[in-house]
C-alpha cells in the first residue's frame, strides 16, 4: 500500500500513534505535580492565589488527561494488533512490568482523578490534597514503569531464552532496574517537569505582556523561571550522564547521534553541524570542533570511541535523523538554561514580571519542551534501530502475519483521527490557556466545565472559593 | 494439576474483563442512548453521571489488555492480529467518545459535533466488542504460533449478532444507570427504555445462547452431557431469577435493584461463556497453559495482583462513594 510493505506501515503507524501520546503525558506528569504542589501550598498557607492558579489549571489538565488516557489505550493493545511475535516473545518480561503500570499507576490517577476535578466541595480540602498528590504519584509511577520497559528494550538484562524462542525472567530485580533505566528514567521525569514549566510559564507570560500586575500569571511567570534555573543544568547533566551509559551500551546509536563514521586515535571532533551520509559514509558539510567529541564522551581529549564502519552494515541505526533531532533536543536544552539565567538576572534586577523580551521569549519557548521530547524519543528509538530488543531481536523478525491494506487503512484512520481529534483538543486547550487567570475563573464565563453539572445549584459559589463548612 | 497459577491467573483476566464490562457497560450505554436525550440540560446531566468515574472504568480495559500481554502473551499476539479490524474500530470509537467528556463543554457552537461523537463512539466500540467476542467463540485459527486467517474471518452472522447483543445489553445497562442516579424526566426516559431494551436483550441473549452450543462440538458436549449438563439447568435458572428481579424492580419503580439485576444477567452470560470456553483461552487450539507466560512471570505479577487489586477495588469504591446519590438538574439535593 503506498508502495510501503506491511512492516513499514505498522512501524510508521507504531511512531506516528506513540508519538501523539507521549505528548500528552509529558505535559500531565509535570502538570499533575505542579498541581499537587500548588494544592499543597494553599493548603499550608491559605492563599487564595494558589487554589486560584489550581483551578487554572485543573481543567487544562482535564483536557490533556482525557486525550493521554484514549491514545494510550491504543498503544496497550497495539503490541498485539501489529506485533504479534515482539508480544510473544516479550511478554513473560515486559507483559509484567506493564501489568504493574496498569495496577499501581493507572488506576491510582484514574481513581482518583474524579476527585481531584469534581470533589474538592464533597471531601474537604485535606482530601481534595490528598486526591490531587494520588494522581501525581500515579503520573510519576507510571514514567518508572514504562520507562523500565522501554529500558529492557535497549539494554535487556536478566533473562534467558526458552525454547520456543521467548524472552523468560531469570532476575527480576536485573530486569527492572535494567542499566539504562536510571538514566532514561531521570532524564524523562525531567524532561516533564521542563516542558511542562515552560508551557506554563509561557501562559504566565502571555498574560502578563497585557497586564505585567496580574497576579496568577506572575505567580505561574516566576515558579516557571524557578524551575527553569534549577532543572534545567540537572537535565544537562542527566543528559550527559545518559550519553555516557549510551556509549557503554549501544556504541552504534552514539556513533549515529554524532555522525562518527571512523574511528579516529588521538582526538575525535564533535561535529556541530553537518549531513551525515551513510551511503558514502562521510558527514556532508561538516562544522567541526577538534577534540571536544573526545572530551564529552570519554572525558579525556584524546579518548577513542567506535565509530559506525565497526559495526555491519545490517546492525547500524540511520545516521541522518538522529544526528539531527539529537542536536534540536541538545539545543532546546541550552535554550531553557538560557532562558533560566536570563530570569535570574531579571529577578536581581527587579524587572522580570516587567521585561517584554523576557516574556516574548518565554513564549516562544512555550512549545519547545514537547519538541525536545520527541526529538529525544526520535533520537533513541531510531538510533536503536535495526533492534526492538536491541542485539536480540530484530525489527523486521517481530512483526506478525501482516497484510498491508489493514496496516495501511489503520494508519490512515489513526492519523485523520488524531489530526482532527487531538486538533480540536490542542485548540480547546489554547483557548483555555488565552483565559484572563485573574478574572476570577466564573465557571460560566469559561462555558460550562463538568464540575457545574456535578451541583449545578452550588457552582457558582463554589468554582472559587472553599465550600463554607 | 487446575489451580495453578495459569489458572488463577485466567480468573483474574476474566474478573477484569467483566469488571471492565460491567462498568464501561453502563457508561458506554450512556453514550448509545445519548441521542434520544433530545434537551442539552439532560445530555448534560446525563454524562455527568458518569464523568467522574468513565476514566477508572476504562483502565479495566487497559488492565484486560496489558494483564493478557503478561500472563497470556501467545493468546494476546494471536487473538489481536486475529480481530484486527473490531479492535481498531473499537479503538477508534473509544477515542472519538473519551474526548468528548472534555470537549463537549469547551464550545458552545461545536458542541452537537461532540454530541455525536460520544453517540457515535460509544456505539462503534460497543458493536467491535461484541463482534470481537463473537468471533472468539467462533474460534480463531493458529498455525505455528501466529494467526493463519485472513483479515476479516471475524466477519460472520454470528459475531454481527452479538455485536447486535452487546449494544443492546450496554444501553440496558446505561438506562438502568440513569434510573438510579437520575430524576424527572430523564428518569423517566430510561424507565421508558428499560422495558423496551430489556425484551431486545432476552431475543439476542436467546439466539446468541441457541446458536452457541453447535459452533464447536466441544461446547455441545459441555452443555449436554453429564456431569456439564448441570450447567444447562443451573444458568437458566439464575437467568429467570435475574430477570424477575429485574421486572418487579421496574414495576415497583426501585431505583437500584433494575440496574443490579442487569449487571447480574451480564455476570451469567459473561459465566456462560467461561463454562463453554474452559480450558481453552482460544477456542478451538489454544488452551490456558499452552499460552501461558512461565511461573516466574505469573508469580512476579502474582504478588503485585494480590495487594494491588484489592486496594483498587478500595480507592475505586470509594471514588463512587464519594459520588452517590441522585445527580440532579437545577435544584439541590433532596
Amino acid at each position: 500500500m503506498f508502495g510501503f510493505d506491511a512492516i513499514e506501515l505498522a512501524r510508521m503507524q507504531f511512531a506516528f500513534t506513540v508519538s501523539a501520546h507521549i505528548t500528552f503525558p509529558a505535559f500531565s506528569i509535570g502538570l499533575a505535580s505542579f498541581l499537587a504542589v500548588l494544592n499543597g501550598l494553599h493548603f499550608y498557607t491559605k492563599k487564595e492565589i494558589y487554589l486560584q492558579v489550581f483551578n487554572y489549571w485543573k481543567t487544562i489538565f482535564a483536557v490533556t488527561f482525557g486525550m493521554g488516557v484514549v491514545s494510550g489505550i491504543v498503544m496497550s493493545y497495539q503490541f498485539g494488533t501489529n506485533w504479534p511475535i515482539f508480544a510473544d516473545k516479550t511478554g513473560p518480561i515486559l507483559g509484567p512490568l506493564l501489568g504493574y503500570e496498569v495496577m499501581s499507576a493507572f488506576f491510582l490517577e484514574a481513581g482518583f482523578l474524579g476527585i481531584m476535578l469534581f470533589g474538592r466541595d464533597r471531601v474537604g480540602p485535606k482530601l481534595h490534597l490528598f486526591a490531587t498528590s494520588m494522581v501525581a504519584l500515579g503520573t510519576l509511577m507510571s514514567a518508572t514503569w514504562i520507562l523500565s520497559v522501554n529500558s529492557w528494550m535497549q539494554t535487556p538484562a536478566g533473562y534467558s531464552i526458552n525454547e520456543v524462542g521467548q524472552f523468560v525472567p531469570e532476575n527480576w530485580f536485573e530486569i527492572v532496574f535494567n542499566p539504562s533505566f536510571p538514566y532514561r528514567l531521570v532524564h524523562m521525569v525531567l524532561a516533564a517537569f521542563l516542558t511542562t514549566a515552560l508551557a506554563i510559564g509561557a501562559v504566565g507570560a502571555w498574560h502578563l505582556l497585557k497586564d505585567s500586575t496580574n497576579k496568577p500569571a506572575r505567580l505561574m511567570f516566576s515558579m516557571t523561571m524557578w524551575m527553569l534555573i534549577t532543572v534545567a543544568p540537572l537535565q544537562i547533566i542527566a543528559g550527559d550522564e545518559h550519553g555516557i551509559n549510551t556509549l557503554e551500551y549501544q556504541p552504534a546509536k552514539i556513533a549515529a547521534m554524532e555522525g562518527h563514521y571512523e574511528t579516529e586515535e588521538g582526538g575525535t571532533p564533535l561535529i556541530i553541524f553537518g549531513f551525515p551520509n551513510d551511503e558514502t559514509e562521510r558527514v556532508d558539510y561538516a562544522v567541526k570542533i577538534p577534540y571536544l567529541g573526545s572530551l564529552i564522551l570519554t572525558r579525556s581529549l584524546t579518548g577513542s570511541f567506535p565509530g559506525l564502519t565497526e559495526f555491519p552494515k545490517e546492525d547500524r541505526p540511520p545516521a541522518l535523523i538522529v544526528f539531527w533531532t539529537f542536536r534540536i533536543m541538545v539545543a532546546i536544552g541550552f535554550g531553557m538554561l538560557g532562558l533560566g539565567l536570563w530570569g535570574v538576572f531579571k529577578r536581581w534586577r527587579g524587572s522580570m514580571y516587567e521585561s517584554r523580551w523576557l516574556q516574548k521569549a518565554s513564549i516562544l519557548m512555550g512549545p519547545m519542551g514537547f519538541v525536545a521530547v520527541l526529538a529525544g524519543w526520535v533520537t533513541t528509538e531510531v538510533g536503536r534501530q535495526p533492534w526492538t530488543v536491541y542485539g536480540l531481536l530484530r525489527t523486521v523478525d517481530s512483526a506478525g502475519p501482516l497484510e498491508a491494506s489493514a496496516v495501511g487503512t489503520s494508519l490512515l484512520v489513526f492519523i485523520v483521527v488524531y489530526f482532527t481529534l487531538f486538533g480540536a483538543g490542542t485548540v480547546y486547550i489554547l483557548r483555555l490557556m488565552g483565559q484572563n487567570p485573574d478574572e476570577g475563573t466564573d465557571i460560566h464565563d469559561l462555558g460550562p466545565t463538568r464540575a457545574a453539572g456535578i451541583t449545578p445549584g452550588l457552582a457558582k459559589n463554589l468554582s472559587n472559593e472553599e465550600p463554607k463548612k | 494439576m487446575i489451580f495453578d497459577l495459569a489458572f488463577i491467573w485466567a480468573g483474574v483476566i476474566a474478573f477484569a474483563v467483566l469488571t471492565y464490562v460491567i462498568l464501561d457497560g453502563f457508561d458506554l450505554g450512556i453514550g448509545i442512548l445519548f441521542p434520544f436525550l433530545r434537551k442539552k440540560e439532560d445530555k448534560d446531566l446525563a454524562m455527568n453521571t458518569v464523568a467522574p468515574v468513565w476514566d477508572g472504568n476504562e483502565t479495566w480495559l487497559v488492565l484486560g489488555g496489558g494483564g493478557l500481554y503478561a500472563v497470556f502473551p501467545l493468546a494476546y499476539g494471536v487473538v489481536l492480529t486475529a480481530l484486527y479490524v473490531p479492535i481498531i474500530a473499537m479503538l477508534i470509537g473509544l477515542i472519538f467518545r473519551g474526548v468528548a467528556f472534555e470537549f463537549r463543554w469547551r464550545t458552545e457552537k461545536g458542541q452537537y459535533l461532540w454530541d455525536w461523537s460520544f453517540f457515535g463512539g460509544s456505539i462503534m466500540a460497543a458493536f467491535a466488542q461484541g463482534v470481537a467476542l463473537g468471533a472468539l467463540v467462533q474460534g480463531i485459527e493458529i498455525s505455528d504460533r501466529l494467526y493463519a486467517g485472513g483479515n476479516f474471518d471475524w466477519l460472520t452472522p454470528f459475531s454481527l449478532l452479538t455485536g447486535v447483543a452487546v449494544v443492546v445489553g450496554y444501553a440496558l445497562m446505561g438506562s438502568t444507570w440513569l434510573i438510579l442516579k437520575t430524576t424527572g424526566a430523564v428518569r423517566e426516559l430510561a424507565y421508558w427504555f428499560s422495558w423496551r431494551l430489556s425484551f431486545g436483550v432476552w431475543v439476542s441473549l436467546g439466539l446468541v445462547t441457541a446458536i452457541t452450543p453447535f459452533l464447536n462440538p466441544e461446547y455441545f458436549t459441555r452443555w449436554f452431557t453429564w456431569p456439564t449438563i448441570l450447567f444447562s439447568v443451573i444458568m437458566p435458572v439464575l437467568l429467570l431469577f435475574a430477570s424477575y428481579l429485574f421486572y418487579t424492580g421496574l414495576k415497583n419503580r426501585n431505583d437500584v435493584t433494575p440496574f443490579l439485576a442487569t449487571l447480574a444477567l451480564f455476570t451469567l452470560g459473561f459465566i456462560g461463556i467461561g463454562i463453554s470456553f474452559y480450558p481453552y483461552i482460544v477456542p478451538p487450539t489454544l488452551t490456558i497453559w499452552q499460552a501461558a507466560a512461565p511461573d516466574s512471570s505469573l508469580a512476579f505479577i502474582g504478588w503485585g495482583a494480590l495487594f494491588l487489586i484489592p486496594t483498587i477495588l478500595i480507592y475505586t469504591s470509594y471514588s463512587y462513594w464519594v459520588f452517590r446519590g441522585k445527580v440532579e438538574p437545577g435544584e439541590g439535593y433532596h
